[in-house]
């Protein structure tokens, strides 16, 4: 370690192509397998298995996409909506509940608050497979098993979601502009509403990002509760597949494009929001 | 048992906590209360999900876990919950499919957490060096396994460990090694590969941003006093990021303990995965494929045992050292 500092410039040197030449090999290590999702999904069936994966001979990218939207009359679309709905729909109204309570955290006082909080940062800590069965259980008592409902509403809870928001309450929504409100006679809803929460937005769009990928990733909860196949997300849908593949292998080709259209909306999502989700991220990880 | 469970908090929150000075009269008050009622307002939706989706679960499964459905007589007769006390948690906790899925996951997060703090911040590290070309693009590169679904990145690393299909295979074939990624000793460091893939970058994000609100000043001054690159970053850089290593290192033991999606795909492929490898898949199996609810019940109470003591080990673990550091 120390002796890095004696002679000057050979070592340097050294150095820096030995870091440079770490950080190509792991770069390679996490696109590579990506790669190979793209090019994989421009093969036949025989072609996959005979593992040249460079050849152009047997380019089938658009019959396979025909064939994965074909396949058991359609489903994949229907599973890709429904991914959409929860995902997107329930990032959006999970993000605007957890930031609202994070605010309230923040801005106002009222008793037990300290303890409360701590309720918040202990559910974060309990596995989703604890609380599976009960859940079920009471989405049975309730008639709600294997509906829609089932997978939305719990996927709305975000309890550190809940923490972000008064994370970003604290930094983004200065005390003086509520207080400066107030003098006007408005509303506290109301200022929360016109003016706190255009403040929060970019700590609100990093909250979504956050729990849309946990949504769109979910897959132990809507396999305990849906077994309608229409209700499906991607993530269960391609899993299933997956097992048929072992006995019917024309799913192989079906499975890898739908992995490569399923990871397209993250990427997007991603792309579109990097100046917001790298400020949350310091957020969560700074403070 | 239904939705419409009353959340406590707004009651609590909208009794006034607030002392309201008695000379400036009712208006103060009236605005003190106001405020309670907002707070209150704001925090049911989430409070209201707590209650149902978090708080009522968690007692239905402690609950569970002491009750059994017993069927009186010889099996005519409506079933009814009988209280067993500590039988089901005696019955996880000789069951030697547990015990074996709790060493799993045991001997998972002993290989998966040093490789994934190491890592993450030795390429953080390295990223914040300065002397890395195309940062941004590296950085895009790592990170990009992050939008990568779980399920998916197993079902892409699990095409890649089967033989026929995946090309890492044949290159080792080539050079005459034959390897077998879902055999006894090496299913459990497959598995922790699709984790690493998936999550390095972006732990190494979180590592990175923190390294960015370093101060510039402690960093030229440890330069001034001599110390070369290496020394700067893990005696100088490290431990200003503590806080974000505690951080993912408890985040990254949170979810290596409830390791299901992985292995559940592979237990389709490879007889290596059982059914029950992993105290999740466990739970899952007792309850969906055996119907015996309270013995889920009884091993998710003690994964979610395992779980807390761990974390709050950890945090202690780590407060002390802090402690001890600044004395």
């Amino acid at each position: 370690m120390s002796a890095t500092d004696s002679s000057l410039l050979r070592p340097r040197l050294l150095g820096r192509a030995t870091v440079n030449v770490v950080v190509a090999i792991s770069v390679l290590y996490t696109l590579l397998p990506v790669l190979w999702l793209v090019l994989a999904s421009t093969k036949t069936r025989d072609a996959l298995f005979s593992s040249d994966l460079l050849s152009l001979s047997d380019f089938s990218f658009v019959q396979n996409l025909q064939d994965l939207f074909a396949m058991d009359g359609g489903l994949y679309g229907r599973w890709y909506v429904n991914s959409l709905l929860y995902a997107v729909v329930g990032a959006a109204v999970g993000a605007l509940v957890s930031v609202a309570c994070g605010y309230a955290f923040d801005k106002y006082r009222f008793r037990h608050k300290e303890k409360l909080f701590g309720l918040v940062l202990a559910a974060v800590m309990v596995p989703q497979t604890v609380l599976a069965l009960p859940l079920y259980l009471m989405a049975s008592e309730a008639g709600l098993v294997n509906t829609f409902w089932a997978v939305f509403i719990p996927v709305l809870f975000n309890p550190f979601g809940v923490y972000l928001g008064r994370i970003f309450a604290r930094g983004y929504v200065p005390d003086e502009v509520l207080e400066a409100a107030r003098v006007d006679g408005a509303g506290e809803l109301t200022t929360y509403a016109r003016v706190a929460l255009r403040m929060l937005g970019p700590g609100l769009i990093t909250v979504f990002l956050f729990q849309l990928t946990a949504i769109w990733n979910n897959f132990f909860l809507p396999m305990v509760m849906l077994s309608d196949q229409d209700l499906y997300p991607v993530s269960l849908g391609l899993y299933q597949w997956n097992s048929a593949a072992s006995v019917s292998p024309e799913y192989y080709p079906v499975v890898i494009m739908g992995s490569l259209l399923a990871v397209l909306p993250l990427i997007l999502a991603f792309v579109l929001l990097q100046r917001f989700w790298r400020s949350g991220l310091t957020a969560g990880a700074v403070k | 048992m239904t939705t419409t469970t009353q959340p406590r908090v707004p009651t609590g929150a909208s009794r006034a906590t607030a002392p309201a000075p008695s000379a400036s009269g009712l208006r103060a008050r009236r605005a003190a209360k106001r405020r309670q009622l907002t707070a209150g307002v704001l925090m049911t939706p989430f409070f209201a999900l707590l209650v149902t989706v978090f708080l009522i679960p968690v007692g239905t499964a402690v609950y569970l876990s002491f009750f059994s459905d017993d069927q009186p007589g010889l099996g005519f007769g409506p079933e009814r919950q009988v209280f067993v006390g500590l039988r089901s948690y005696a019955a996880v906790l000789t069951d030697p499919t547990f015990l074996g899925g709790l060493g799993t996951v045991a001997l998972y997060c002993l290989i998966y957490i040093p490789l994934m703090v190491v890592g993450a911040l030795a390429l953080a590290l390295l990223l914040d060096s300065g002397v890395v070309r195309l940062r941004a693009f590296a950085q895009l590169g790592l990170f990009l396994p992050h939008a990568v679904p779980g399920i998916i990145a197993a079902l892409i690393w699990l095409y890649l460990y089967t033989p026929g299909i995946s090309p890492v295979i044949e290159l080792f074939a080539q050079a005459d090694i034959t390897i077998d990624f879902l055999g006894v000793h090496t299913v459990v460091p497959s598995i922790v590969n699709i984790a690493l893939w998936s999550n390095l970058g972006y732990n190494m994000v979180v590592f990175y941003a923190a390294l960015q609100a370093v101060p510039r000043e402690v960093i030229e001054a440890s330069v001034v006093d001599g110390a070369g690159p290496v020394r700067t970053a893990l005696q100088v850089k490290t431990p200003l990021v503590r806080a974000s290593i505690v951080m993912v290192a408890i985040f990254t033991l949170i979810w290596a303990l409830q390791l299901f999606t992985e292995p559940m795909l592979l237990n389709q492929s490879s007889p290596m995965v059982s059914s029950r490898f992993s105290p999740s898949m466990y739970i899952y199996d007792a309850a969906f494929t055996r119907n015996n609810y309270s013995l889920a019940a009884a091993a998710s109470v003690v994964l979610l045992v395992c779980t807390i003591a761990l974390s709050y080990g950890v945090t202690r673990f780590t407060s002390r050292a802090d402690s001890e550091e600044a004395r």
